[in-house]
């Protein structure tokens, strides 16, 4: 069924009894071509991709909870592509073009909502990095935009610039092109359409084990039974680890966990979203009404989704040192999420030592952007056997090789 | 002064003092004791809200931290506050308020035209539509204005907050009966005990009910009456963390004075959850009128505040308890129409009027007129905090509610948290509407119905969070408090299975939403983060150097005179140092002490170059790299001695680099004998450069470079080396941090030019040194930067094993390069053909690093940035050639002051070594032993800081005398509101000591008998010294 105001009129009419499941409650078969791991936005998009560009419907997605339940649900929506370096301003920026289709393409509403992300600098340092990004980002055809103080205020009226505050602002990068979009939304849109497209997906069933033989993967062991496949993906950022030891391999991955937090709805007070790494804090508004707030990760390596308070605490100072009028709003919900951080902060993509087995992971705190983009390089990994060219430069192999793509300074406040 | 509902007796107010208050633009009186919510109903008001999504108008459900409905946009300007809670809201004289989401009147809201589309309105309607272009332009914004409840405040808080931390044997959260008696048994063993209560009194359902007063009278003086326990009033147990930790917001009675807020964290070794239950409404037609009230809400109107919520009710509820609320209202003089038992069949399904409820049609066909309807449901105990901690459910068919399970801290769970003594419901929550169309909420304050929650389960939303995400229940300020289980409970019917199956959601902090500012406390404004200064602060305004932040110090960026822009002062400065003298404060960089027989090897491991060969009194550069190769710090190695070495490192990187070589020292390379002391704030520098610099000192006169003595001036001890950043002589000046200001002042006596980071970095970018953080960016070899002779191959050092990796031998790297553009360049402009960007550009000197740059010299190339493209050569990264021959001057004539400082020293040694050398020994880690004029504090394993005259030969030790400020702090609870460890005397008596954090900063605290001395580093001392006097006046 096409969504549109004139289903939602005409099954308004008839009491909305027409309204099918946006995916099936699909059990699992015993066989499928490729099973992926993982049923967040990463695993979802990669099912629809391997439908949509590559014809292959023979696919199951397996989750070991809820659908979408993971980071997706998690994380603080901010979507952006000024990355500094070629290779991810490359991958991200291929993401960002597929995020400004997506809606309409996969006929769900994704609010996404380009708000522009602002940078800021608090020092010299900052200003010097933050021009080079933008001098790099133009360079890659990516919108690009430095700002001075009063131009930041002018954008974002809530933002103290004035040159007495702890940290002032010195300037920022905006990125016009860069906003936020509704994670949920992501995860259930992808899997409408994938399940439209034939695909399987299985919630409640955990991976428990691998079959490998003669160095080639056949099949996963799970909790709802053994399924046979081809070739398996595996998508399942704060416990890919967890996963590649059941696979008998190890990666070069440390999960954190990571907070965020809500505040209560309010009537629109912040047009844009604003991220600074020097005071670390970074807050959209969410069309709920929301300020959705993110830091640093919590330095301790963990699986829990839970973190310690004096991270909140920290988080606050800064939020405030930035919105001094925010000081009497109040916390409404906060939680903890585990993320999959590599040693130069950009992901793994590509083959694993297990022939026919793939891993997509290490994304750290920001995947969420790069969801479409990952979906469809992981696809055309998983139909061809080889990397995409956007992909390429990701491979497992670069941390034995050395060639990295360090992104901790454009990360932003890790993010 | 008319309150037209105001019962003649009864409840706790103070009948005596009426204060006045507005509501939505109109004036009404109420009582001292009041709550806002109260005292609206006493004045006959019930409709106080719009409802988020239709705008009904809605009036008050509940009288605690429960409440959906009632929101209000509270008081005015500094101290507005968006979404306060009617119900816990107390009344105070002149508050104001108004409902949130209601324009232009509560009355007349335009919003509630969305009524009319409600048959659209449907979960995830705007999933389906609004999906084309004009989403941005027109149906977001449209969206976002209509979402949302209240606005935030315009004007910076009036208000302060305040942090406290306290430890407890036991803590009580809740006082209600159960909570009073478990607060009461702890006490009466002697433990330390905290009671925690979100009211402003204790007694909880025994107030709202009236009953056994006189036992609560009792109770509560005893717990009064008891040393050891604290009892917290208008405190709300928020978040229930690891290890016990739980953390609770108080809320400052009105107009009492000092912090709005006080943030309490709270380390209890075991805690009592004593948190009661919440009651539930009824699911049914038209469910939110204003008018229809909790029963448990009704009683506590009539109990404790004397007010009677309406003049003619009807009682519909599922349960014994509920139903028993028609002998309050009958005794409050409320005329009772009619007792509507669920069990029995009986039901209302049917309610009438606009803004307030007029008449209710039961199944029966009666209709009922009325001004109240009170409900009950049945209770959900309030398992949050339990939940937080770790704590599972069960689903318990009889009370049909989710009950604690198992526990997974050190709790204990009672009373009505437990379920104990809940009445238990019959099973139906719900009511089937008679009409289609009719809207049955079961979260009130996200609009969520009945049909919504089927909706989302037939759209295949079959798991609790994807209904809660799809149709939003739950999501509200309340968190679905009184709504969740009931939806809860419709999903688990609509997928033909028992809630037990379905679950719930996760319980998630905050229990109740907290004030951002108080989660902040004092962190704000000045005291945001510590300001860390250098002794020679005072003398940089003095001159009005104009400062930059690196990391969190001050440092003197340039000092213009009169008249002077940025630009001219810094060619001043650069003219000085190249012609004839300036001084740079370098207080700030990182300072090390590396003492043992194995330094020199750990050095060769830490360094890419080879250290251990370096001569007693000798320097060397070096650079270190992180195990991935690439540069992670640089500064230079001085041998002091055969086996006492100084590292410095950059100003940025000096905790980080005491950090790494902890690490490897403690986790990997334990067979080295090496110990490390910070003396970063021991030791003022100041480096005086210029041809003038060899004159300062005579008698050093022909001091060779990177060479280092130990020397005294004017008989105070001080250090010198060699060492230039700048090009040309250089002479680098430690003295004790407190002698600062009297070299600082000979040098100015014998005409040296302050200059700052910015002349520095000027006069670097010449020599075509690079910057760490600047040139370098986390993706850069020393090979890069072109220093191959600092590479020592033949030895093994951290980065070695990655530097041989065949990425660094591909072509394409981008290495360190001078530029010659034709017209000024920014730093970031990009280099074309490239990669390649810019990375230091100043007027005399451009740097960049460049895709294979060192074979490139010579190369013509463009500078983009900023839409232009500027022309260049690459060239040498050399820009300048300042001559070693010096020029004569007056030598530097220092008259040190005379000061008493108690020495201090950090001593590394294992205990018992420590024992034999001095007499003595602490008992145990983070105690202290008292000798004859000194003190000796175990703070590590091998750690100890001598405090007095000792004599300290033959021990490994390091004069850390100026490193630290000691500050005597008498009142331990001012230390409270910074420190996490357990200050209480018994706790931390006197001859204790701890490293920990105190604020911002860290710090040793050691407890003598009279005061606490709290040793802080030199450079934190000014933030901490405020943050004291800060928190000491509140």
């Amino acid at each position: 069924m096409r969504y549109s105001f004139l289903t939602l009129a005409r099954e308004a009419l008839s009491g909305h009894r027409g309204w099918r499941p946006l995916w099936r409650d699909a059990a699992p078969r015993g066989r499928y071509e490729v099973v992926i791991v993982g049923a967040g936005g990463h695993g979802l998009a990669t099912a629809y991709y391997l439908a949509r560009n590559h014809g292959i419907t023979d696919v199951a997605v397996l989750e070991k909870g809820w659908l979408g339940g993971g980071n997706t649900a998690r994380n603080t929506t901010i979507v952006r592509s000024n990355y500094l370096w070629d290779e991810s301003a490359a991958l991200y920026e291929h993401s960002l073009k597929l995020w400004e289709g997506l809606a309409e393409e996969l006929d769900f509403n994704l609010m996404f909502s380009q708000r522009g992300v602002l940078n800021l600098a608090h020092n010299l340092h900052d200003v010097r990095e933050g021009r080079r990004r933008v001098e790099a980002n133009r360079r890659n055809g990516i919108d690009a935009e430095w700002l001075g103080p009063a131009e930041v205020k002018k954008l974002c009226p809530p933002i103290d610039v004035s040159p007495t505050a702890r940290y002032p602002v010195l300037g920022a990068t905006l990125q016009r092109r860069g906003g936020v979009a509704r994670h949920d939304a992501v995860a259930w849109g992808y899997a409408r359409a994938a399940d439209a497209r034939g695909v399987d997906i299985v919630e409640n069933c955990e991976v428990t084990g691998f079959r490998i033989e003669a160095g080639r993967v056949r099949g996963v062991e799970t909790t709802r039974g053994y399924i046979a496949a081809n070739r398996v993906g595996l998508v399942a950022a704060g416990h890919s680890s967890v996963l590649a030891a059941l696979a008998g391999f190890r990666l070069p991955i440390q999960s954190h966990p990571l907070q965020a937090l809500v505040s209560e709805p309010l009537k629109p007070v912040l047009p844009c979203v604003v991220m600074s790494n020097a005071v670390h804090v970074y807050v959209s508004q969410s069309d709920k009404g929301e300020l959705v707030i993110g830091a640093g990760i919590d330095a301790y390596n963990s699986y829990a989704q839970r973190g310690a308070f004096h991270v909140i605490e920290s988080q606050m100072g800064a939020l405030l040192e930035l919105f001094p009028t925010f000081s009497r709003l109040k916390m409404m919900r906060s939680w903890g999420g585990i993320v999959d951080v590599c040693p130069d902060a950009s992901p793994i993509i590509g083959k694993t030592p297990i022939e026919n087995l793939f891993i997509n992971c290490g994304w750290g705190t920001g995947g969420f952007k790069a969801t479409p983009g990952s979906g469809w390089v992981f696809a055309h990994l998983l139909a061809t056997g080889e990397p995409h060219p956007l992909a390429a430069p990701f491979a497992l192999e670069r941390f034995s090789t050395g060639v990295l793509v360090d992104e901790h300074g454009a990360a932003a406040v890790a993010h | 002064m008319s309150q037209p509902f105001r019962l003649p007796a009864g409840g706790l107010i103070d009948r005596t003092r009426t204060i006045r208050f507005v509501f939505a633009g109109r004036a009404y009186h109420g009582h001292v004791g009041d709550t806002l919510a109260s005292a609206l109903l006493a004045n006959g008001i019930h409709f106080v809200a719009r409802s988020f999504k239709y705008h009904r108008p809605r009036g008050i459900v509940s009288a605690g931290p429960e409440e959906p409905n009632a929101l209000v946009q509270l008081g005015l300007g500094p101290h507005e506050e968006p979404n306060a809670r009617a119900t816990t809201v107390e009344l105070y004289d002149g508050l104001v308020a108004a409902p949130v989401n209601a324009w232009p009147s509560l009355r007349f809201d335009v919003g509630a035209a969305t009524g009319l589309a409600a048959p659209l309105l449907v979960p995830g309607f705007y999933y389906k539509t609004f999906k084309g272009p004009l989403w941005r332009p027109l149906f977001e914004p449209l969206i976002r204005r209509m979402a949302g409840l209240g606005t935030a405040p315009t004007e910076p808080d009036g208000d302060r907050y305040e942090r406290m931390n306290a430890h407890c044997d036991v803590l009580v959260v809740g006082a209600g009966p159960a909570g009073l008696e478990a607060a009461l048994e702890a006490a009466r063993t002697g433990a330390r005990v905290v009671i925690a209560c979100d009211a402003p009194l204790l007694g909880g359902t025994l107030v709202d009910r009236a009953e056994r007063a006189e036992w609560l009278a009792n109770a509560v003086a005893e717990l009064s009456a008891s040393k050891d326990v604290r009892i917290l009033v208008r405190t709300t147990i928020f978040g229930y963390y690891d290890d016990n930790y739980l953390c609770g917001v108080e809320r400052a009675a009105s107009g009492e004075p000092g912090p709005r807020e006080r943030l309490w964290k709270i380390r209890a070794g075991r805690v009592v959850l004593a948190t009661g239950a919440h009651e539930r409404p009824l699911v049914f037609a038209d469910n939110d009128r204003p008018g229809i009230m909790l029963a448990s809400a009704a009683r506590a109107y009539i109990h404790r505040f004397g007010v009677a919520p309406g003049r003619r009710a009807v009682v519909f509820a599922n349960n014994d308890d509920g139903l028993s609320v028609e002998r309050d209202l009958a005794a409050a003089g409320v005329e009772v129409a009619a007792v509507l038992d669920l069990r029995d069949g009986e039901a209302v399904v049917a309610t009438e009027g606009r803004r307030r409820l007029r008449r209710v049609e039961t199944a029966s066909g009666r209709r009922i007129d009325c001004d109240l309807l009170v409900v009950s449901g049945g209770w959900n105990p309030a398992v949050h905090l339990f939940c937080q901690a770790g704590g599972t459910l069960r689903w318990d068919d009889r009370l049909a509610a989710f009950l604690p399970d198992r526990a997974r801290q050190k709790l204990e769970i009672v009373g009505a948290a437990a379920g104990e003594g809940l009445s238990p419901p019959g099973n139906a929550l719900s009511v089937p509407p008679r009409r289609r169309r009719a809207k049955c909420f079961v979260d009130y304050q996200t609009d969520t119905t009945a049909d919504d929650i089927a909706l989302a389960a037939q759209e295949g939303m079959r798991s609790v969070e994807h209904m809660k995400r799809y149709t939003t229940a739950g999501l509200g300020t309340d968190q679905g408090k009184t709504g969740n289980v009931a939806a809860f409970v419709l999903l688990a019917a609509a997928r033909g299975v028992s809630p037990a199956e379905t679950g719930t959601t996760t319980f998630r902090p905050p229990y109740t939403p907290v004030t951002f500012g108080a989660i902040a406390g004092r962190d704000v404004g000045a005291l945001a983060d510590p300001v860390r200064t250098t002794p020679l602060h005072d003398e940089h305004v003095a001159a009005g150097a104009v400062f930059e932040d690196v990391g969190q110090w001050k440092r003197p960026r340039y000092y213009p005179r009169a008249g002077e822009d940025m630009e001219a002062a810094v060619a001043r400065e650069c003219r000085a140092v190249r012609e004839s003298l300036g001084m740079l404060d370098a207080s700030t960089l990182g300072k090390i002490v590396l003492q043992g027989p194995d330094v020199g090897s750990f050095l060769d491991r830490i360094y890419t170059g080879r250290m251990s060969t370096l001569a007693v009194g000798r320097c060397r550069y070096g650079i270190m790299c992180r195990d991935d190769g690439m540069v992670f710090d640089d500064g230079v190695v001085a041998r002091l001695d055969k086996e006492r070495w100084l590292v410095s490192t950059t100003t940025g990187n000096a905790a980080s680099v005491l950090d790494w070589f902890e690490e490897w020292l403690q986790t990997e390379w334990t067979e080295l004998d090496v110990s490390c002391t910070s003396v970063t704030e021991h030791w003022a520098v100041v480096t005086f450069a210029g041809p003038r610099a060899p004159a300062l000192f005579p008698e050093l006169g022909d001091m060779r470079p990177m060479r280092v003595v130990e020397t005294t001036l004017d008989g105070i001890p001080a250090r010198i080396a060699t060492v230039s950043f700048t090009g040309g002589p250089s002479f680098e000046v430690s003295v004790p941090a407190p002698y600062a200001e009297a070299l600082w002042r000979a040098g100015l006596a014998a005409g040296a030019v302050p200059f700052g980071t910015e002349a520095m970095h000027v006069l670097r970018a010449e020599m075509g040194y690079f910057m760490v953080g600047q040139e370098t960016d986390g993706s850069t070899t020393p090979l890069d930067l072109g220093l191959e002779r600092l590479v020592a191959w033949d030895k093994e050092f951290l980065g070695r094993r990655s530097l041989r990796r065949p990425a660094h031998a591909l072509s394409g790297r981008r290495q360190l390069v001078g530029l010659k553009p034709v017209a000024p360049v920014i730093e970031g402009a990009q280099i074309e053909p490239g990669p390649g960007h810019v990375t230091s550009s100043y007027r005399t000197a451009v740097l960049a690093m460049v895709a294979n740059g060192r074979a490139r010299i010579g190369e013509e190339v463009n500078v983009l940035f900023e839409g232009r493209r500027v022309a260049a050569r690459i060239v040498e990264p050399r820009f300048a050639s300042p001559g070693s021959a010096p020029v004569p001057g007056p030598p530097l004539n220092v008259t040190m002051p005379q000061m008493a400082a108690t020495p201090m020293a950090s001593v590394r040694a294992a205990p018992e070594a420590l024992e034999r050398l001095l007499g003595l020994r602490p008992e145990t880690p983070n105690s202290v032993a008292e000798g004859d004029g000194f003190r000796i504090l175990w703070l590590g394993p091998d750690e100890f800081l001598i405090v007095g005259e000792a004599d300290l030969s033959g021990t490994r030790n390091v004069d850390v005398t100026f490193n630290r400020e000691i500050l005597h702090i008498a009142d331990r609870g001012i230390l409270a509101k910074g420190c996490g460890l357990d200050l209480d005397p018994r706790a931390f008596p006197p001859g204790r000591c701890a490293q920990t954090l105190l604020a911002r900063a860290q710090v040793i605290l050691e407890a003598r008998p009279e005061e606490m001395l709290v040793y802080v580093r030199r450079s934190y001392a000014r933030y901490l010294q405020d943050w004291l006097a800060d928190a000491a006046r509140r």
